[in-house]
Order: C-alpha cells, then structure tokens, then sequence
C-alpha cells in the first residue's frame, strides 16, 4: 500500500487507494474544522501503517475468525430463489456476532485506537447495530465507549440501547435536529473535536472525512473478498448481480470489492424515503462531498424510512462515484416492498432479517423476470438480523392489515 | 468607537481591523446569528454603535457541525421563522451598520449557492468576509478564488492542534484576521480560559502580521481582557447570543458590548 497514491485506480482497482485528498473523483475530501484536520491526517497515516503492518491484519484476522464468527457463510435460498425463477445467494453477515457486518468495522477501529495509544472511543449510531458492534469492541479490548443515538431511534431501539449498556458502554440521546442518524453525527463530532487528545472517533459507515470512506471499506472489504471466493465454489462464477443495501454504504462498499473488477452488475439499494444516490444532490456534509438530500438553498432535508439504519440523508462518497461512472447502480425501495421482502424471506428460507437488507431483497423480488432475467444468479450480502426489527415489524405489519 | 473614517466597503474588513490595531486598540468582534430574533438586524446596529470593530454574523445551517448548544438554539429560533439565506442578507445589505460585517456558515450553503454567485451575494450585502470553518485549507481553492476575485475576504482559523509549519500556511492564505481558537470544542462558554488560549495565538503571531482575534469559549468581559494580553482581539459569541435568546433585546445587546468594550478599553 502507498501513501503516495493520488490515483483512484492504483493497484488496477476500480475500488483503489483515493490518495492523500481522499478522493473518489469529484466526491470526497476532507471537510472538517481545522480543530480536526491534525486528527484526521493523524488517523490516515495511523491506518495507513496499521493496512500494511502483517502482524496488525494477522490481529485482527484472529480476532474477525474466533471471536467474530468469520468467515461467515453464503446460503443458496432454494425455495425463494425457484419461486423468483433465479439462482438467490445470500451472504450471510447476520451471522457474524453482535448479528450484522458492523463488526468487522468496529473491530479494525478499535485495534487501531490502541495502536494510536488512545483509550476511548465514541460512535454514533442510527438501528443500534454499529453502537452495540463499538460497544462490544471496546468491552473486549477494555476501551471506554460512549454511543450517540438520536432521540427517535433510541425509542424505535429500545433494546439496542439497553444492549449497549449491557456491554459498559454510555449511550447520550441526541435531541438536536431531526434526533436521527444526522443528527447523532453532528454530536460525534462535536465531541470528538473536544476530546481528539484520548478518542476516536468510531465511525459506522463509508462516510465523513478522509480517511474514513477508504478505511472503513477497507475494513469491510473482508465481506467482498470471501463472498467471492464462495460464489465461485457454488456457482463455479462470479454471480450475475450483487446486490446489498445502501444507508452510508458499508456492507455494499464492503461486498461490491469482491466484485467491482468481475462483470457482476453491481446494485446498491436505498429507502425509497432516503435516496441520495438517486434523488440526491452534490454537497457537502458530515466532512465529506457526495449525494445528499438537501433545499435549493443547501439545507439537509430529513430521510424518512421505517429503517434506522437507512435514515441518513446521503451516501458514501465512493457510492457516489460508482454511480456517476456508471460502474454501480442505485435504486430504492418501498417501506411496503421491505415488509413483503421481510416476511417472504422469513416464510420461505426461515431467516429473519433486519429490514435494511430487506431493501436489498425487495429490489430482487420486484425485479426478478425484469431487469434480472430468468436463470440470472443473485447475490445479496445479508448485512444484519432481524431480532431488533421484530416488534416493529408486528406494528407495521397490523398497521397495514388495518388500513 | 470604532474608527469611522475606514468605511465597511467589500474588502475592507482588514484594513478596518488593522488601523484600529495600529491605533492601540483592541478588537472586539460579536456575534449574532442572523434572523434569530425578529429584530436581529436593530441589534447589529446597537452593537455596532456600543463598541464593536465589527460583527460576525451567522448563516443559519441545518447541520452546524462546530456550533454548541446556545448557537445551535440561535439557528433554531431562526428556522422557526422560516427565513432564506437570501432574504436574511437583503436584510443585512440595507442594516447600514458602518462597520465591517463577516458572516459565518458551512460549506455546503456556499457550494449550492455556487462560489461566484455566493461571492457576488454577499459583496451585494455588504458583507465584507466569510468564515467558512469546514473549510480546510486544503479544500479552500475553488471558494477562495472567487471571493478573491469579488473582493470577499475569507478568515481562515487556527486551533490548538494546529502544528507550527500550518499556522504559518494558514496565515498566509487568510484574509481580513486570523481567527484564533483558544480550546478544542465547540463553541460556548466556559468558566475559565484554557491554558491553549496564550499558545494558539503566540503560535499565529510568530509567523503571521494579520490582527490575530480569539474565539470560542469567551464568555465575559475579564476573559477578553485576559485573552487580549496576547491576542489582538476578541470574538464573542454564544454570551451574547444566550443574552439575545434571553430577550435582552438591542438595548441589553448594546449594554454588554459596551461591557466588553470597556473591558478592553476604549
């Protein structure tokens, strides 16, 4: 790995280094208070050395395998796939501990906060699967852990918060703004610029300022790399679609590595009420340019989805590239087209997913015969468990019986 | 009083602060945020009148990432009036405040604008500079060329983090002051100065000639006295700002100026 890459295609990848700027085309960059600049450059070149240290990745390898369940598996869906009339192979994060491919993430930061000699780290959180995932990092390597989470999620998860707590972490409910995932954000960093001396900032997602859109694909990257390799053992090719949902972009950033350089058409997936990739608007927020839901005058609007973890009014950076280069497609789906998914799912394969991946599977569905031809082979990277859904899911579902 | 016969045309926002600093004086610079009150633009005029250089006044952002809690309830207060950028600085271009004014916003509101046309908005205001602090150096060039070339002067900040060789590169590129940050945080007040406060500006005078003025976290008038025995000036923000939200009104605005003012002497 070089520091001095500047070119986006280093290494041959369309997913490669973005360089010093943390570039991804026009998207990217680096936008923060110069109070975060040193820390940001302190982070990269931390990061950077950590990537190409064999004995860091040989570390957290161990850790991923024995303590997180990697690497886990791909399940072919007979009956759901036959229905549809495709080949359906699920890669099966909701497998991993703490039940979704936030860990791979949380692991790799926290490995890194000690490696930087700092003894605490903050995240921020919208479903509460990437606050448990910090939580659960930092109870295993003895960090302090404080979690934001917006005021209306914290209520929607209320059982997340109460794992978090579980597990040592502080949880502060943010009652700014929207009281979502932006929100929880902003108060991220407001408190990562008073305390950058002994914190990391534990970002969840492909976003903010650079490095954290290249480190935490990296980090995810692991889910692309075997997703890959089992979708050769079973289907002796790289599949015809892969397909994964999109909030910030993690797990689809994570699984599109696998598969950017093959002739797999590449689908990211948004709520239908938080689509920046395609309703979205170049600006800048949260430290970095890319597609965002915003006014004519620049403000950010508010996503709205049923999903937490999708209720982010932009996108990584990077997906905003892959969509402008046309190497990657976004589309959305419905809060009703995900309760279907959510329940076929369940009914014909026996696994209860979370709802975000559900967005992803719902695209499937509605386009299986479409723009997915019969016989095509489908991948969708399964990014978490429904278990925390599950309540919600009852609401909804007798919600809509009674409409 | 501020020195009158440097009048607040575009670009003059440095040559206002330097003859005042030349002259002995130190700087006082406070900030309101634009259309929080219904009568913000009656308060600019009354500070303007007890004692300020001149004011920064803030754009209201959606997302201000480096606002605390009193300037982000500032922006509230002003959402809830359902303002526009442009019809909050129409405001401002008829406010006659004969001091320079700087607004203070994120980058996204300037980028949607468009750099050139965001420039020409505020020459059209009056507005003299602009502090953008998500603004980085090192993302500064496409904004920074056109409020160049329409005669807007942008301040650039230093913080405690700040290495030495970037405080000089900084310096360089900033127009109108050098705004100092005297602790790590966002903005607020605080009970007492942080031990940073002396080192960020010994740092900024070391290497740059630029009126060096410090902000963030000066909440009284003994703290801007006490930052001004180094720095140049002061900002004052969020004490202000709680006042305004208190409903002190222009007259309670003026009066703390004017506190300030005397603290720093005339």
């Amino acid at each position: 790995m070089s520091g001095e890459a500047t070119n986006h295609m280093a290494g041959g990848s369309v997913m490669g280094d973005p360089g010093p700027n943390g570039r991804f085309g026009e998207f990217g960059g680096r936008f923060v208070p110069e109070s975060l600049f040193p820390a940001c450059l302190e982070l990269e070149e931390a990061f950077r050395s950590a990537w190409a240290d064999p004995a860091f990745r040989a570390r957290l390898d161990g850790l991923l395998a024995r303590f997180g369940g990697r690497p886990t598996p791909v399940t072919e869906c007979q009956r759901l796939g036959e229905r549809l009339g495709i080949r359906l192979l699920l890669k099966r994060e909701d497998l991993a501990h703490t039940g979704s491919h936030k860990l791979n993430n949380v692991v790799g930061q926290a490995l890194l906060t000690q490696r930087m000699g700092k003894h605490r780290m903050i995240a921020e959180t919208g479903a509460g699967q990437h606050g448990v995932a910090a939580a659960t990092a930092s109870a295993l390597l003895g960090l302090d852990c404080t979690v934001f989470m917006g005021e209306v999620d914290t209520e929607r998860q209320a059982l997340n918060v109460f794992r978090m707590e579980l597990l040592g972490a502080e949880v502060k409910t943010v009652r700014t703004g929207s009281r979502t995932l932006k929100d929880a954000v902003n108060e991220a960093l407001r408190e990562w610029v008073a305390t950058v001396d002994d914190t990391h900032y534990c970002l969840g997602s492909v976003m903010g300022p650079h490095p954290f859109p290249y480190m935490v694909r990296e980090l995810q990257r692991v889910v692309g790399t075997e997703a890959h390799a089992q979708s050769l053992e079973i289907l002796g090719a790289v599949p015809d679609v892969v397909v994964a949902c999109v909030g910030g972009g993690s797990n689809a950033a994570g699984t599109f590595t696998g598969f950017v350089d093959t002739d797999a058409r590449l689908v990211g997936v948004e709520a239908a009420g938080g689509a920046a990739a395609t309703n979205g608007i170049p600006g800048i927020l949260h430290g970095m340019r890319s597609r965002l839901l915003q006014d004519e005058e620049g403000q950010i609007r508010e996503a709205e989805s049923i999903s937490a973890g999708l209720d982010y009014p932009g996108i990584g950076p990077e997906h905003a590239h892959l969509g402008a280069i046309g190497r990657a497609e976004y589309a959305r789906a419905t809060d009703d087209e995900v309760l279907d998914a959510f329940s076929v799912l369940a009914q014909t394969e026996g696994i209860i997913a979370a709802l975000e991946p559900c967005h992803a599977l719902a695209w499937v569905i509605a386009e299986a015969g479409r723009s997915i031809q019969a016989g095509s082979t489908v991948l969708v990277t399964l990014s978490g468990r429904g278990d925390k859904d599950v309540a919600q899911v009852r609401d909804l579902l007798a919600e809509r019986a009674a409409r | 009083m501020p020195d009158t016969s440097v009048t607040a045309r575009p670009g003059g926002l440095e040559a206002a602060l330097r003859a005042r600093r030349d002259g002995g004086a130190k700087l006082l610079i406070p900030y309101v945020m634009a259309g929080m009150t219904d009568d913000w633009i009656e308060v600019l005029q009354a500070i303007a009148s007890a004692g300020a250089d001149a004011i920064e006044v803030g754009l209201p952002f959606s997302d201000p990432m480096i606002d605390g809690p009193v300037v982000q309830a500032a922006g509230l207060a002003a959402f809830e009036r359902h303002p526009t950028i442009q019809g909050l600085l129409d405001q401002l271009a008829i406010a006659e405040l004969g001091i320079p004014v700087a607004v203070m916003t994120y980058y996204n509101l300037v980028f949607r604008f468009g750099h050139r046309r965001f420039a020409a908005s505020l020459v059209a205001a009056g507005v003299s500079a602009a502090i953008v602090p998500d603004l980085p150096l090192e993302e500064l060039d496409p904004w920074a060329a056109a409020a160049d070339a329409g005669g807007i002067e942008t301040v650039l900040m230093v913080a405690p983090s700040t290495p030495p060789a970037r405080v000089a590169a900084i310096a360089t590129r900033s127009r109108g002051f050098l705004y100092a940050i005297t602790r790590m945080g966002v903005t607020g007040e605080r009970a007492a100065l942080g031990d940073a406060a002396a080192g960020v500006v010994e740092r900024a005078r070391a290497v740059s000639d630029l009126p060096i003025c410090a902000g963030i976290g000066i909440s009284t008038p003994e703290q801007a006295r006490e930052v001004c025995e180094v720095a140049d000036g002061v900002v004052v923000g969020s004490a202000l700002v709680r006042r305004l939200l208190d409903g002190v009104g222009p007259e309670g605005a003026a009066e703390f100026v004017g506190e300030l003012r005397g603290a720093l002497g005339g």
